[in-house]
């Protein structure tokens, strides 16, 4: 073995036009992005306030930019797939070979799911949760840190596959035998796999962080029954994350003992099964589904409640309907593959169970409904991707009922047909829901609204672009389309094919208008400023605070009587529910003991939050998140091209980073007493913007 | 922002009205907890998503456990008492694992290493008698490329070795934060997730004892 390892030359796509040209423009766009910092001389900026930020609404901020930067690059993809199915009929070759193409598809499903869907979710949850729920940061603020640059160490790695090497050609979730060394020898596959098992564990961080911080940070008041539905969601989306996640590591880790050390999980030789690497990805794979959705049911919630100006109804079954899905989703797993050939008791079972997770879904869709009856409703932006979520994830939920019918699963399984299904329910459901979110909440990250035409008009394309790309998609399935097919012998079907492409590029029409809305609005930003911090004339405690939000979100703790904590308080309404025994007591009652907690036994901690603390103190910024993103990426590239010394130096390089974290004792730092008055002032006067 | 009663300062935790006991006050309404309770939650939140990965590992055994591909079983090739001593190793460290929170509880420098020691003793040990069983098996030839039976055991019983070898390492590292930092918050908050880790491993081994070992002879 040299010292390259499996690396070489030949590596680079010299004879490949298409990939060189992909593979250039990533590595243009990185070096003139890489130019433009240095030349602005940004780096310490971008250094001390952004890269080792610790600040929860600066992660959140970096997450929805990289999904974002991430988005573009799967749609790149997805556009040449059209392109390609459209020109390759009836014996035309179109201009991608197979094994390009499958790389392509490949790419395309892992980037959406993982690190657009994922990456926008998570970076939306980071922002809110802890502006919702009264918070001054995440429960591990540095943790959270670790979490992003894991991500985006996952990405880079992922990214690089398209420069040095290849990606996968087996298919998003690279199911074996296909993905085994003796069918995919190359190093697409462990590309795959590290960058994901390093973005995982990332994912897996920060749903620790998050839970931990809903459950134990909420503000004073703040009981279960308060909680914003979006904190709701992000509990159960969480919670999911530290149940599945750890399935889809083991699971990949016996891909990779497969691979690398000649172990027999998955192989066809000497007992292997590669059934139940199905199974096992797909135990993660479902509730995965329900991670990304379920925080996008949650911005919905809140954006119907707030542009409708009225509560939302039916609350609690909102929250109910919540937590029932995040149970039901661990047990519809084996829908995903009826065709497995287990009998039809168990196809039957889990194609009711599959059918039952509908129900809570419907719960939802009608008390959204109910929120908009009666209500005075605007038509802003979020409300629109709203309404077109409503629209198209019922369509999408129908046929997911389809196929939830195993006689009917095994007609259209692994057709266009269920590409359609998916893309239905993630587009109309996740990435709408991304849309809204970031509509909704822009103002409040950057103390200005976007433009509202431009919105419109992505808002526009994108419905109308998926419709025209996905709706034909259903057709062709049910004419029998495979899906993964580079080109279709059947003449009959281009008309179809080229109608989803005409879809695609009106898709991306709807991307450039959202790019056109971000620039236009930063150029007008001075006549859109949000000086209230409440734009929207919201209903939770993130609009209570000025825009942006101080890097300590509230000056002194918060406390909360009542469900719609901001809303009742400054339109001096009884709050939903009142609780009589328990008023605002934060300053008046310095009870000792017990107040802080249910573990009053703490005796080393002053009961935190029982008495208005002395001074207000921010985390300082830390550079082991980046640090050790940047030996995982070292870790990660020695692992795919077996270069063992520099898998060696990344692994100790890690271990080394947290052994200098773990000896430093960081003081917090204390705001100082100016910056809080100037922060007092610029908290909106209630009411300001009604 | 005049009065006390605008609603602004009602939602930033203004001057509050009646006077109440604590007591009455809903347990998920008290407000952010500490700091302790926050690190050992979500250290809890950690261990219980190492239980799921290590579910998969048993899940994955248990459908492998017959895939032998004409090679040697378990019941050919495990060796009963040795596991029995390695069981009694961990067991006794866990106990041992106990005295040393004990000893940290009273901030006693010298119970700590002397506990923290034997801990490391004993599961020096059981990892030792686990690494000649393993060498035993692959000079037999039945490595974990064997038979899909094998690689399901090797890779079930290894990641619960390779996490004993982990906390080992952990445990020298906060024995030296003890001695460079002494018992600080942030050090007996750290000794205290260790001490669940430690536990947590010994429940993950009673599993790989009933259901790998002593399974093979049922």
């Amino acid at each position: 073995m040299s010292l390259l390892g499996k690396l070489s030359w030949s590596a680079l796509p010299l004879g490949q036009p298409i990939a060189l040209a992909a593979g250039a423009m990533v590595v243009l766009t990185a070096l003139s992005v890489l130019a433009l910092v240095t030349w602005k001389g940004w780096w310490p900026v971008l250094w001390r306030d952004w890269i080792t930020s610790v600040d929860h609404k600066r992660i959140g901020v970096m997450y929805v930019v990289l999904a974002l930067v991430m988005l573009l690059r799967g749609f790149v993809d997805a556009l040449m797939m059209r392109s390609q199915l459209a020109l390759a009929a009836a014996g035309a070759p179109g201009f991608l070979p197979p094994e390009h193409y499958n790389q392509i598809f490949s790419a395309h499903g892992t980037i959406m799911v993982f690190f657009v869907s994922m990456t926008f979710m998570v970076g939306l949850m980071n922002f809110v949760v802890p502006l919702q729920i009264g918070a001054r940061d995440m429960a591990f603020p540095v943790l959270n840190s670790v979490s992003f640059w894991l991500t985006a160490a996952g990405v880079l790695l992922m990214n690089l596959s398209l420069v040095v090497g290849e990606f996968a050609r087996t298919g998003w979730l690279v199911y074996p035998p296909l993905s085994e060394l003796a069918f995919s020898p190359q190093v697409g596959v462990d590309y795959y796999l590290w960058a994901l098992q390093i973005a995982g564990v990332g994912t897996l961080l920060s749903g620790i962080n998050l839970t931990t911080t809903i459950l134990k940070l909420r503000a004073r008041g703040m009981g279960y029954s308060r909680m914003p539905i979006f904190c709701w969601t992000a509990l159960a989306s969480n919670l999911l994350i530290i149940a599945a996640f750890p399935i889809l590591t083991a699971t990949f880790a016996m891909l990779l003992l497969d691979r690398y050390l000649g172990f027999h999980f998955f192989t066809n030789e000497l007992g292997g099964n590669a059934m139940m690497y199905v199974n096992l990805i797909w135990a993660w794979g479902h509730p995965e589904v329900y991670i990304l959705i379920l925080p996008a049911f949650g911005v919905f919630s809140e954006v119907i409640a707030t542009f409708a100006g009225k509560p939302l109804f039916g609350y609690r079954s909102m929250a109910i309907a919540t937590m029932a899905i995040c149970l039901l989703s661990f047990m519809v797993w084996l829908h995903h593959f009826f065709t497995m050939g287990a009998s039809a008791d168990v196809n039957g079972f889990f194609g009711v169970m599959t059918m039952i997770i509908a129900v809570p879904t419907g719960v939802k869709v009608f008390n959204w409904l109910f929120t908009l009856y009666g209500g005075t409703i605007r038509f802003s932006v979020p409300l629109l991707w709203s309404l077109g979520f409503m629209v198209t994830f019922v369509i999408g939920g129908m046929t997911g009922v389809l196929l939830a019918i195993p006689p009917v699963d095994f007609q259209v399984h692994n057709s266009l047909f269920l590409v359609a299904h998916f893309h239905n329910v993630i587009i109309g459901g996740v990435l709408f829901g991304a849309f809204a979110g970031y509509n909704h909440w822009f103002p409040k990250a950057f103390g200005f609204t976007l433009h509202e035409g431009w919105g419109r008009a992505s808002f526009g394309c994108w419905v109308v672009g998926f419709y025209l790309a996905f709706m034909p998609l259903y057709l062709l399935g049910l004419m029998g389309a495979t899906r993964r097919m580079q080109h279709y012998d059947e003449r009959g079907w281009q008309p179809l094919m080229v109608v989803a492409w005409v879809g695609a590029v009106v898709i991306l029409a709807g991307i450039a208008c959202t790019i056109v809305q971000l620039v236009v609005s930063i150029r007008t930003r001075d006549r859109r400023r949000d000086r209230t911090g409440d734009p929207w004339n919201g209903r939770t405690l993130e609009w209570s605070v000025a825009s942006p939000p101080p890097a300590w979100n509230f000056d002194s703790p918060v406390v909360v009587n009542g469900r719609d904590a901001f809303w009742t308080v400054k339109n001096g309404q009884e709050p939903e529910v009142v609780d009589a025994s328990f008023a605002t007591t934060a300053a008046a009652a310095p009870s000792p003991g017990r107040a802080g907690h249910g573990d009053g036994a703490d005796a080393g901690d002053p009961a935190a939050g029982a008495r208005p603390e002395p001074s207000v103190t921010v985390p300082p910024p830390s550079a082991v998140g980046v640090v050790i993103a940047f030996f995982a990426v070292a870790f990660g590239f020695g692992m795919v091209w077996h270069i063992g010394w520099l898998a060696l130096a990344g692994g100790l390089g890690i271990v080394a980073t947290v052994l200098r974290f773990s000896w430093l004792e960081r003081e917090e730092i204390v705001v100082a007493p100016e910056a809080l008055a100037r922060s007092a002032m610029a908290r909106p006067a209630p009411g300001g913007a009604a | 922002m005049s009065g006390m009663a605008t609603p602004s300062t009602a939602v930033h935790g203004g001057a509050g009205t009646p006077r109440h006991r604590a007591e009455e006050v809903p347990r998920s309404e008290r407000g952010p907890a500490p700091p302790r309770v926050v690190v050992t939650y979500g250290f809890w939140l950690y261990l219980l998503s190492d239980i799921v990965m290590f579910a998969a590992f048993f899940a994955t055994y248990a459908v492998l456990r017959t895939h032998v591909a004409d090679g040697p079983d378990g019941r050919a090739l495990f060796d009963r008492s040795k596991v029995l001593l390695e069981t009694g190793c961990l067991l006794l460290s866990s106990y041992s694992c106990a005295l040393f929170s004990l000893a940290i509880d009273r901030k006693a420098r010298l119970a700590s290493y002397a506990m923290g020691g034997l801990t490391l003793l004993l599961g020096g040990a059981f990892l030792a008698l686990e690494l000649s069983e393993f060498a035993s098996l692959l000079a037999q030839g039945a490595g974990p490329q064997r038979s899909a039976f094998l690689s399901a055991f090797f890779a079930l019983v290894g990641l619960h070795g390779l996490h004993v070898a982990v906390g080992m390492a952990w445990l020298v590292v906060l024995l030296l934060q003890i001695a460079t930092l002494g018992f600080t918050p942030r050090t007996v908050r750290r000794l205290l997730c260790f001490s669940l880790f430690w536990h947590a491993l010994d429940i993950v081994w009673i599993g790989v004892f009933t259901i790998v070992y002593l399974g093979a002879f049922s």
